[in-house]
């Protein structure tokens, strides 16, 4: 299985990244664009023997390292290596 | 008194702070490798600053998990210093032993710089040489150290008295302006309740003698050393 991971800044934390890429869209024409948040992705291959244990799995690895709980949201997909196509 | 300094991967300050401890003050020193299982009878532990780890998936994320820091985060529990500059903030932050988190600043840029601190608590181990409410001028040289915790995180900290350096102008004036990062309240430093765990951004190793421009890091070194002798004393 795939975890697909996605870690974003806190809504109340200031995002500077995210703030100069709002900027440069706007300087580029996307003047619709209301804001911009900069965040990470990452993908985790694992073995679990069920998809609910894989969420627990993923959701501990979450807590405990992939994302600060201070600055940080995280959320998850879990994806079965067959429906994996690149 | 004998100072260890952590050297992870990637730190890079281990030798200035080690340079001060041993031929400025002329203290014990020793290098604790990240490897280590003990702290080799050390009376204060300097997390140096740098990019341990590479400063993978977060500034100090993996660094915490260092053999090295299980006896680090007793030795804190038992009272013990630990002194944690630039990287070695962030990397106590992430260990828990600090609240709160360091981020990019607030400009993105990388800022190298003299900065001015109003010493906010003169009372603790690291400070007990600088006058009350004193000015110091010591560089930072950081990509991410803007300070943030959430507002109730925040307030405690200012309740308690646990900040203990924040950016400043030369005349005191704790303004945005002196702010060099964004960091919440202009903290450059904190400590834990207990007053023996200190985390601080700027460098005082790289301003303790006078051919480098200024001397105001030394008062730290000095206060943890005057500090030592008087708990042995007593």
């Amino acid at each position: 299985m795939i975890a697909k991971v996605i870690v974003t800044p806190k809504p109340v934390v200031n995002d500077p990244q995210g703030n100069t890429v709002k900027q440069g869209l706007a300087s580029l024409g996307f003047r619709e664009v209301s804001d911009v948040r900069v965040g990470k992705y990452i993908e985790v291959s694992l073995d679990a023997p069920s998809e609910h244990e894989a969420r627990q799995r993923v959701e501990a690895m979450c807590q405990q390292l992939l994302a600060n709980h201070v600055i940080e949201d995280f959320h998850f997909e879990i994806e079965h290596e067959g429906r994996h196509q690149r | 008194m004998k100072f260890g300094v952590l050297v992870f991967p990637g730190t890079w300050s281990d030798r200035d702070c080690g340079w001060v401890v041993d031929q400025v003050l002329g203290e014990q020193l020793t290098y604790l490798w990240h490897k280590d299982a003990d702290l080799k009878g050390c009376d204060c532990v300097i997390l140096p600053g740098g990019f341990a780890y590479g400063d993978y998936l977060r500034t100090g994320a993996i660094a915490r998990f260092a053999p090295v820091m299980e006896k680090v985060g007793e030795f804190a529990d038992r009272g013990g210093l630990v002194w944690g500059i630039c990287n070695g903030f962030q990397i106590l932050c992430e260990a828990g032993l600090l609240p709160g988190a360091l981020i990019r600043n607030a400009s993105l840029e990388f800022r190298c710089q003299w900065t001015n601190l109003m010493v906010d608590r003169n009372d603790l181990p690291y400070t007990s040489q600088c006058a009350e409410r004193e000015v110091i001028r010591i560089p930072i040289s950081h990509g991410e150290g803007s300070y943030f915790a959430d507002p109730a995180t925040l307030s405690r900290l200012e309740q308690n008295g646990q900040v203990v350096f924040r950016y400043c102008d030369a005349d005191g004036r704790v303004t945005p302006g002196a702010n060099p990062n964004g960091s919440l309240h202009n903290i450059a430093g904190i400590v834990n309740k207990r007053g023996n765990v200190l985390g601080m951004m700027p460098h005082p190793e790289r301003c303790s003698e006078p051919e480098l421009g200024g001397t105001d890091g030394l008062k730290l070194f000095r206060s943890v050393v005057e500090s030592a002798t008087r708990a042995l004393v007593s």
